[in-house]
């Protein structure tokens, strides 16, 4: 097994309010293997997506990293901790879009509004490569195309506007992979979009994983795209991470009782009147609030509970 | 209309400039928009020469009032050839289409006050009040955006807080009495002479390099005076705008994309945050002739907005309502070029 290509330790982020400080991540763990899905998968609030940013240095003020490191090793030149650089470190510049990059939740915002397709494409490989611009578009042409879009010529100078959600989400997808970059997340890519385009974007992300071998963190709440997309799985709940492991070990052997309550609240078939699960009520005594550092029970398989709680056949 | 400006951008095909597309096509949108003014005008123009007819009493009274009172008699004849003179014996609608004829073939008609043409007037002033009221919008718009885009980046930094108090003492102060303080510190400090655009010994010489160059160390009392006024407002709006657009999903796309920071404001927010100020810039002609009456008189500025409070003031019709004509113009061409400005910076517009 190879390095993973991220390995977070201990991250911490904070928002100073005006009602208080908001711990939103406190001492996140895991690794993101290269070359497979990762996906993060929790509740609204549970921290899924300022992980994510942390990854990319998007955290604005009031937000700030308070803690921990973000262990970046590229393929072809020396690792390095994302979570120490400077805003202006070049690296950094380098890092966005270039090496890691992001699709976001929104596809119908996430574009500006007033910047033609093809230009929005082009500008990554102008970021980050020394090229023409005509050579840009022509690249930005080929990934359009790669991930579905047909008639280039006349969309690349088309706006946002009169692009469909799923159109636009491809468009970003596009505009995130053009550069090649080694890590790619995407940020709830699909739950902006209705059911049959949602399966569409994902057998796209899927397929385009596949073929470009990148490593892909997915954020997601709906545990059925996990089951579709993902090769790992990292449990979230309230800026911690409760349980890690493959999505098969996750999803048919859950060892928090709080990874078990979200797979009891999954949506299924139901008689009349009956009544979703819900987390409280499954969890029972064992107070999913107190923080507990991660057992670690096998390789890349982890558990945030009390020592006496974890099963004797899953003791390491 | 909008048809036709889609019309327009569909023809933008790949390769060719968007100006190039707006050329072949704008044409006949431009001409459609001008004849869509004419009922405007026609209809603006009836009820300024009505406004104008309103007040009791007209040139030719107001002048034998002054030969009056200094003493001279004036026979019923000589009354009804001054008034025959000036087309004031015929009906009122007769009176309107003489006017407004005259217009039409660009005779404005005559100024009793002055004893000149209109046309001499209006053209020797225009010049004039258009470099003072550009340079002023130039002047706020340099200054104002950086300070503008500075704010909102730096949102409640000391350096904000200093330029909005700045700003409010800006919007509070009266322009004229700005004026009088400019003109105080340019006398006592440079030395140059007070009011007017030039000194005194290149009023009336012709045109040379250095009275261009007297000419520039004049304009910038006006420019500053009239253009301070505009810059906080403006500065507060583009900050406020700015703000808006900074935390948009495509600002944070962008970021993620590997913009670099300064490209990354210039290129997406300030772009949006800058279309109010596209919709407002055809408006800004009018109001800025017009607005700058009282500074103008404290400043003795050959500006149109002094000529017509003049006018007004002694009844000169044809002058009056020449100048207040010309403004209705100017504001449907302001309008206009607006409406082109704002379909040029965003694509949303020129489809809708």
């Amino acid at each position: 097994m190879t390095a993973p290509v991220l390995e977070i330790r201990d991250l911490a982020v904070e928002f100073k309010t005006d009602t208080g400080l908001t711990r939103a991540l406190r001492n996140v763990n895991f690794d993101v293997p290269r070359g497979e899905v990762t996906a993060i998968v929790g509740e609204s609030g549970s921290g899924k997506s300022v992980t994510a940013n942390c990854i990319m240095r998007l955290i604005q003020p009031p937000g700030r990293i308070t803690g921990g490191s973000i262990r970046f090793a590229p393929t072809a030149s020396q690792a390095f901790d994302i979570a120490a650089l400077e805003d202006k470190d070049e690296r950094l510049l380098d890092l966005r879009g270039g090496h890691i990059s992001m699709v976001f939740q929104e596809p119908m915002t996430a574009l500006s509004p007033v910047h033609n397709i093809g230009g929005q494409v082009a500008e990554a490989i102008l970021c980050h490569r020394e090229v023409s611009k005509e050579q840009a578009w022509a690249e930005a042409a080929q990934m359009l195309a790669h991930v579905g879009i047909g008639d280039i010529e006349r969309r690349m100078t088309m706006y946002p506007f009169e692009f469909s959600g799923g159109m636009r989400q491809r468009v970003v997808i596009a505009m995130a992979l053009v550069c090649n970059p080694e890590v790619l997340i995407c940020d709830e890519p699909t739950t902006a979009l209705d059911v049959t385009i949602q399966a569409e974007i994902l057998t796209l992300i899927r397929n385009l994983q596949d073929e470009l071998k990148n490593s892909v963190i997915f954020i997601t709440h709906d545990l059925g795209v996990v089951a579709q997309i993902a090769d790992h799985v990292v449990v979230m709940y309230q800026g911690r991470v409760l349980e890690i492991g493959t999505v098969r070990q996750v999803l048919k052997q859950p060892v928090h009782p709080y990874t078990k309550g979200l797979l009891k609240a999954i949506p299924g078939v139901v008689d009349p009147g009956e009544r979703l699960a819900t987390i409280a009520s499954v969890v029972g005594d064992a107070d999913i609030t107190t923080p507990f550092p991660l057992i670690k029970l096998s390789d890349g398989r982890q558990v945030s509970l009390p020592r006496g709680h974890v099963p004797a056949e899953l003791k390491p | 209309m909008t048809s036709v400006l889609s019309a327009v951008l569909r023809a933008a095909e790949p390769g060719r400039s968007l100006l190039d597309a707006v050329r072949r096509l704008a044409r006949p949108y431009v001409v459609r928009r001008i004849f869509g003014m004419i009922p405007t005008v026609v209809f603006i123009s009836i009820i300024i020469f009505v406004v104008i007819q309103l007040p009791p009493g007209d040139i030719v009274t107001s002048t034998l009032d002054r030969l009056q009172s200094s003493g001279v008699e004036v026979s019923a004849e000589q009354v009804q050839n001054l008034r025959a003179q000036f087309n004031l014996d015929k009906p009122m609608h007769m009176q309107y289409l003489h006017w407004a004829g005259g217009f039409v073939v660009g005779d404005m008609g005559y100024s009793y006050r002055y004893s000149r043409p209109v046309n001499e007037l209006v053209w020797e002033r225009l010049g004039y009040t258009l470099l003072i009221a550009v340079s002023a919008v130039f002047f706020t718009w340099i200054v104002a955006v950086p300070i503008g885009i500075f704010s909102a980046i730096r949102q409640y930094s000391i350096g904000d807080y200093t330029f909005t108090v700045i700003g409010l003492i800006g919007i509070a102060t009266p322009h004229f009495l700005l004026a009088l303080l400019f003109m105080y510190a340019a006398y006592e400090w440079f030395g140059i002479s007070i009011g007017g655009l030039f000194s005194p010994e290149y009023r009336e010489a012709p045109w040379t390099l250095a009275k261009v160059w007297d000419l520039c160390q004049h304009i910038w009392i006006p420019m500053v005076v009239l253009g301070l006024g505009g810059t906080a407002a403006t500065m507060r709006v583009l900050r406020a705008n700015l703000l808006d657009e900074l935390n948009k999903p495509y600002v944070v796309t962008a970021r993620a994309k590997g913009v670099r920071p300064v490209k990354l404001v210039l290129k997406y927010p300030l772009r949006i945050a800058l279309n109010p100020f596209a919709s407002t810039v055809g408006l800004l002609l009018p109001t800025l002739i017009a607005g700058d009456v009282i500074v103008s008189r404290v400043l003795n500025l050959p500006t149109l907005g002094q000529l017509l409070l003049d006018a007004l003031l002694t009844q000169d019709m044809f002058l009056a309502g020449s100048i207040v004509m010309l403004q209705v113009i100017l504001i449907q061409f302001g309008l206009l070029l607006s409406d082109l400005v704002l379909a040029w910076i965003d694509p949303r517009i020129r489809y809708e």
